[in-house]
């Protein structure tokens, strides 16, 4: 029990330097650019299934809403790409030229006020952040102050998550409806389809997802994260030693809606559009599902679970579409039934006892090929 | 202090009463316990004791009364304020963080960085880690600090969580039966525990163990259908015709 508590244990800087050399050298390497951009789409999903390993496998919080946050932040950012795609030149022919050319499809003749401050790029980014946030806080300060949880907390997210799909759709000549936002071109001036900037924003994705990483686990390590485990477990003891809990929760469930948010900008930069689709009730479950075939204890797993379960989806959903479904459901029921801890349990019992063991044994440096870490 | 009050007393309740739907569990009770003062509260099944501890705890609200705690009132606070005022609340089954170390578990009642940013930052300093073995030495625990809670055996659990209140370093603690699921050691164990902690604090205990009440108690209250039956010392409680009549005859 030493008294300074470092970020990462030995081991774990070892898993981090695996999973950095994966993500920013072996992919860029072996893939192609097409391929690359896929991964960096898959990775927008590591973003969500890393705040919920935070918000439900640390503190118990099970939101079937991650597609809210994730559908916000992806929003914002679309909203200023499509605003500098409408230029007045390239939106002559609209009856209204100057705005995003669903509005016009749908007789507006003016941009809605509040789309004005998205013209703005310091605005977005900050938007990007501030919005879902803004929109976790007042869900989770209505819930957990009147103490709202489990499974009734998991409801209303969901129908939350649905509530937004229906307002998006409904609402088309705002925000797109169903098809949501789509054309995008450029961004500040540099065309965002290009080869170059995919690999631009391959890289921050990257980045950024490692900076999260970072982030959560100076969450977890810190006594906040043995806090979140105490509450999980009984929320009453932590109230009855003086922590106002609620506070707690609201923390980790915003700290999860960021994240999710800033997957869902890279998202819409690397897809190119972003709709209702990646809002709603399946997405969600969707993200709930990446982050418990992880592990949802395992901040690495997360990442890995994402990776993993998406590329399984792209490949399964070429050859027969209609079985993904069913593929889905029937992995949910496994990592529940079979390994609840997730590749990344399944990493800590089988193979990391060997590799410490091999490392006792020839005390060398390195042994064995990289896998989701632990914890 | 309140002018008001004539005699200083660390808690005092007056009127209290809670109705569930129309029963009332707590029926117009009013209790004072003095400072360093060990009170046992006992009582039959139903009699409203452990109702007392969650109106004074905060974890049921009052439908009429007061409770004045060194002239604070307690029935308009929440929970981590009661907390937060000197009353600290260990539950009838061992609650513990079983997931954590038995350090962890002291750790995290120790009274600093209660707020999200306090416990962002809090960091495990010499005054954190020598408290903690402070109390864990109190508690039986000392070789046990790395030791996961939840392999401790029951009388371990009931301890830390003992030792949990211990190192909020409340001014009155409330035990809910400590010793139930003890072993005859363990129980004497506990008593030693008990007047250790006294020589500080003031204490509240439900017990239904009469040999260790008469151990430990300064005076004992006996509850019956929410209301106080009898009060005085253990012998006298003992022989009250009452109490015989209701509780101990049996």
């Amino acid at each position: 029990m030493s008294p300074a508590l470092f970020l990462f244990r030995k081991r774990e800087w070892i898993y981090f330097a695996i999973l950095a050399f994966i993500l920013a050298v072996v992919f860029p390497t072996v893939f192609d650019n097409f391929r690359l951009n896929l991964i960096g789409k898959y990775l927008t999903y590591a973003f969500v299934a890393l705040g919920l390993v935070l918000c439900w496998g640390y503190g118990g919080i099970l939101s079937l809403g991650q597609g809210i946050f994730f559908g916000l932040g992806g929003y914002c950012m679309a909203m200023f790409l499509k605003l500098e795609s409408s230029t007045p030149e390239a939106t002559a022919i609209q009856s209204t030229p100057g705005i995003p050319d669903f509005m016009d499809w749908n007789q507006l003749t003016s941009l809605p006020f509040w789309w004005e401050p998205f013209h703005s790029f310091t605005f977005t980014l900050f938007a990007i952040i501030a919005v879902p946030v803004a929109l976790a806080f007042i869900i989770s300060v209505a819930m957990f102050k009147r103490r709202v949880g489990g499974v009734y907390f998991a409801i209303i997210t969901q129908a939350i998550a649905a509530i937004l799909t229906i307002l998006i759709i409904g609402q088309q000549g705002y925000t797109g409806g169903v098809n949501g936002i789509t054309d995008l071109r450029t961004l500040l001036g540099w065309d965002i389809r290009s080869d170059n900037a995919r690999y631009v924003f391959y890289f921050t994705c990257v980045a950024l997802l490692l900076g999260s990483l970072i982030l959560a686990q100076l969450v977890r390590v810190s006594k906040f994260g043995r806090l979140l485990i105490a509450m999980r477990d009984k929320e009453d003891r932590v109230r009855f030693s003086g922590y106002d809990v609620a506070n707690f929760k609201i923390f980790i469930f915003c700290l999860a809606a960021a994240f999710s948010a800033i997957g869902g900008a890279m998202f819409t930069l690397q897809v190119g559009f972003m709709s209702p689709s990646f809002v709603g009730i399946v997405p969600s479950i969707e993200m709930v599902i990446f982050c418990a075939v992880g592990g949802r204890l395992s901040i690495f797993g997360a990442i890995y679970g994402a990776l993993l379960v998406n590329a399984a989806k792209s490949t399964l959903s070429e050859s027969f579409p209609e079985l993904w479904l069913f593929a889905m459901g029937g992995l949910f029921i496994a990592v529940v039934m079979v390994f609840p801890e997730g590749v990344a349990g399944l990493f800590r019992q089988h193979i990391e006892p060997l590799v410490i063991r091999g490392l006792s044994i020839f005390r060398i440096g390195k042994v064995r090929k990289p896998r989701p870490a632990a914890e | 202090m309140d002018v008001a009050q004539p005699k200083e007393f660390l808690l005092s309740i007056e009127g209290l009463t809670v109705s569930f739907d129309g029963f009332k569990a707590v029926n117009d009770l009013s209790l004072y316990v003095e400072e360093n003062e060990i009170r046992v509260i006992i009582g039959p099944n139903g009699a409203g004791k452990t109702t007392v501890l969650d109106l004074i705890c905060g974890r049921t609200r009052a439908t009429e009364g007061s409770i004045q705690f060194r002239g604070t009132e307690l029935t308009n606070l929440r929970e981590h304020e009661i907390v937060h005022a000197g009353v600290g609340r260990k539950f009838q089954n061992p609650s513990i963080y079983e997931d954590l170390t038995v350090f962890e578990n002291l750790e995290l009642s120790f009274p600093r960085g209660r707020s999200v940013l306090g416990a962002l930052t809090f960091r495990r300093d010499a005054e954190v880690i020598n408290r903690v073995e402070e109390i864990a030495e109190m508690i039986f625990l000392k070789d046990h600090l790395d030791t996961d809670a939840a392999i401790l055996s029951h009388g371990q659990k009931q301890w830390l969580e003992i030792g949990m209140l211990l190192i909020q370093s409340p001014e009155l603690l409330m035990l809910d039966e400590p010793v139930a699921g003890m072993s005859v050691s363990e129980r004497i164990k506990t008593a030693e525990l008990l007047n250790t902690i006294i020589k500080k604090h003031s204490v509240i205990v439900i017990e239904h163990d009469m040999k260790f009440v008469e151990d430990i108690a300064h005076r004992v209250t006996v509850l019956h259908q929410g209301k106080v039956l009898s009060e005085g010392s253990m012998d006298r409680v003992k022989n009250d015709p009452k109490v015989i009549e209701v509780y101990l005859g049996h």
